[in-house]
């Protein structure tokens, strides 16, 4: 049976770019890069050219560069900065939007309960979010806005500098969680202007378990994690060589194909959404134009999504869906609710993310596959018999 | 995949008694979509006995299939045997579910009853209405797989997207 991954965006399979570099700093050179003697300090010389080497692909600076555990930890880290640095001056005021991913949202929910007011901007229904809405939204006790690059379930990219542009208008500190653009769009993080930047490793071909934050300098960090004077005392813990080796050599190798496979994946990613754009009473979400390469997510109404992506594993594709019954709480993804789409619909959806690996014979494979599953599916499915009787209201046209 | 138990995977893949019964003695439907699952069971009653029964589900894997198990369970069964037919009888059949899955066996036993309900409001036949009341998940179900099931909702509840509205 063919095996087709097309949950990209949920990780990625690692390059092999990415597995030789690390090798060395578990076979050779294992030393904890704070010893002294010659194998301690082949990995501090490595961890520090992964440093310069993650700064390059921002054009930042290798010191404004943190080691971090995953992504969600340098989300973490840098919304917990600005809000200490921000409540100092008594401003305890952050703006966000309502379709960031947990690492931010949850965070912000615990500084909520510590005093700190939060605005959740509205998305509007293509999944963006304007500079001019953040501009709205600043007050004078306002510390920090942040804002993803680009969402994770429907691969809207936000308008970054603009936003940053604002920020920096205003005296505000501006963080975006970039874990879903790093590597696979052009980020500059002083001509966009960023403060703060977020990444992951798996989400490029490189390892799980490791991040880094971008802090651009001058801003003074917290620490999330207390320990030892690793990463200048703003993050304890022997410092994860080989996977931060990894993740530099995974980043710059991906910086180094921007282009080319942003090309590639986009001619890909279109034709798979002409594809499933046939399937009636179905619909894209998120813009069709300022979105990842490599993103394609759609409601189909009548159907649940577990059932689609159980059924589509059956036939070797596997991809992911924001029903409530894949998170396994009671609401379907709160970034469909945020786009506006309704409760029965967002039960419905289907998220494939591919990579410039793929063919266009596997994007025709998909395509047969989901528009087969769908019609399947409906055909068992009570409510859509409804849908057809007109008993309730279709939500899209066909 | 690990999630499912093989039987579960089995009725899903291939579910049995799929589909619309056009003169049905009873029909029962529940659920709703905003909730994502909807089960309907069609019933053909012939001296008190299940002659035939079809279903058609909106739901996840788990939902199908125990609409899928729930019809075996009760084909051929006289009326009496399948009010002994509860939501667990369902679980077991088909190896367990998942602790947040448990409410698509309720559901199952649900929309049968439901299908019952309707045959005897049809024909005149009395029944106790106690029978037929609102069941919920927490019921035949253990202790432990309730307290994960619990801790999952409140963990789903909790979740930003709902306090920030
Ligand atoms: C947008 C976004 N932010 C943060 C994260 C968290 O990254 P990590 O898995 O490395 O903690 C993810 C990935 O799951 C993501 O997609």
């Amino acid at each position: 049976m063919k095996i087709i991954y097309a949950d990209n965006a949920a990780t990625t399979k690692m390059s092999r770019v990415a597995i030789d570099a690390m090798l060395p700093y578990m076979e050779e050179y294992y030393g904890n890069p704070s010893s002294l003697y010659s194998v301690g300090q082949k990995a501090k010389e490595a961890l520090e050219q992964a440093r310069a080497d993650v700064a390059a692909c921002f054009n930042a600076e290798a010191r404004e560069i943190y080691f971090t555990g995953c992504g969600t930890e340098a989300d973490n880290q840098a919304i917990i900065s600005a809000a200490r640095l921000g409540e100092r001056k008594g401003k305890k005021h952050i703006i966000s939007t309502a379709f960031e991913h947990h690492a931010v949202l949850h965070t912000l929910d615990k500084l909520k309960k510590e005093g700190f007011d939060i605005t959740l901007l509205d998305v509007h229904s293509n999944g963006i979010v304007t500079a001019e809405e953040v501009a709205a939204a600043i007050r004078p006790d306002t510390c920090l806005v942040t804002v993803m690059y680009a969402n994770n379930e429907i691969g809207t990219i936000q308008p970054i500098k603009e936003i940053g542009a604002v920020c920096k208008e205003k005296g505000v500190l501006f963080h975006t969680d970039a874990v879903q653009a790093a590597g696979h769009l052009h980020i500059d993080v002083k001509d966009q202007n960023i403060d703060m930047l977020s990444i992951s490793a798996h989400k490029f071909y490189g390892p799980k378990g490791v991040g880094a934050l971008y802090a651009r300098k001058g801003i003074i960090l917290t620490n999330v994690i207390e320990g030892g004077a690793q990463e200048r005392g703003k993050r304890g813990g022997t410092e994860n060589v080989a996977e931060i080796v990894s993740m530099a050599a995974a980043l710059k190798d991906a910086c180094a194909h921007i282009d080319e496979y942003a090309e590639k994946e986009t001619k890909l990613r279109d034709r798979l959404i002409a594809g499933l754009d046939k399937i009636p009473y179905g619909e894209l979400n998120g813009d069709r134009v300022h979105r990842v390469p490599n993103n394609a997510n759609f409601c189909f109404e009548g159907i649940e999504g577990e059932s689609m992506l159980l059924m589509l594993d059956d036939k070797g594709i596997m991809c992911s869906s924001g029903s409530a019954c894949t998170s396994g709480s009671l609401d379907p993804s709160h970034v469909l609710l945020a786009i506006g789409r309704p409760h029965e619909v967002a039960h419905g959806s289907l998220r494939l993310s591919i990579n410039e690996q793929f063919t266009e014979e596997d994007i025709d494979y998909i395509i047969a596959s989901v528009t087969e599953v769908v019609q399947y599916l409906r055909d068992m499915s009570p409510f859509w018999r409804d849908l057809v009787n007109g008993k309730r209201p279709h939500v899209f046209s066909e | 995949m690990a999630l499912y138990s093989e039987k579960v995977m089995d009725h899903f893949l291939n579910p049995r008694n799929v589909g619309v019964i056009e003169d049905a003695d009873g029909v029962g439907e529940v659920g709703n979509p905003v909730c994502g699952d909807i089960m309907k069971i069609y019933l053909k009653i012939k001296d008190n006995r299940i002659e035939d029964v079809k279903f058609e589900t909106f739901g996840c894997g788990s939902a199908i299939a125990s609409s899928s198990m729930a019809t075996e369970l009760i084909k051929g069964k006289t009326i009496d045997e399948v009010m002994e037919v509860t939501n667990k009888a369902v679980v077991e059949a088909l190896d367990g579910l998942p602790a947040h899955k448990l409410h698509c066996s309720v559901l199952a036993e649900e929309a049968i009853r439901a299908a019952l309900k309707d045959y005897f409001d049809k024909n005149g036949i009395p029944y106790d209405p106690e029978e037929f009341r609102e069941h919920d998940a927490e019921e035949d179900v253990p202790p432990e797989v309730l307290e994960a099931a619990e801790a999952e909702k409140a963990a789903a509840a909790a979740s930003c997207g709902t306090k920030f509205k």
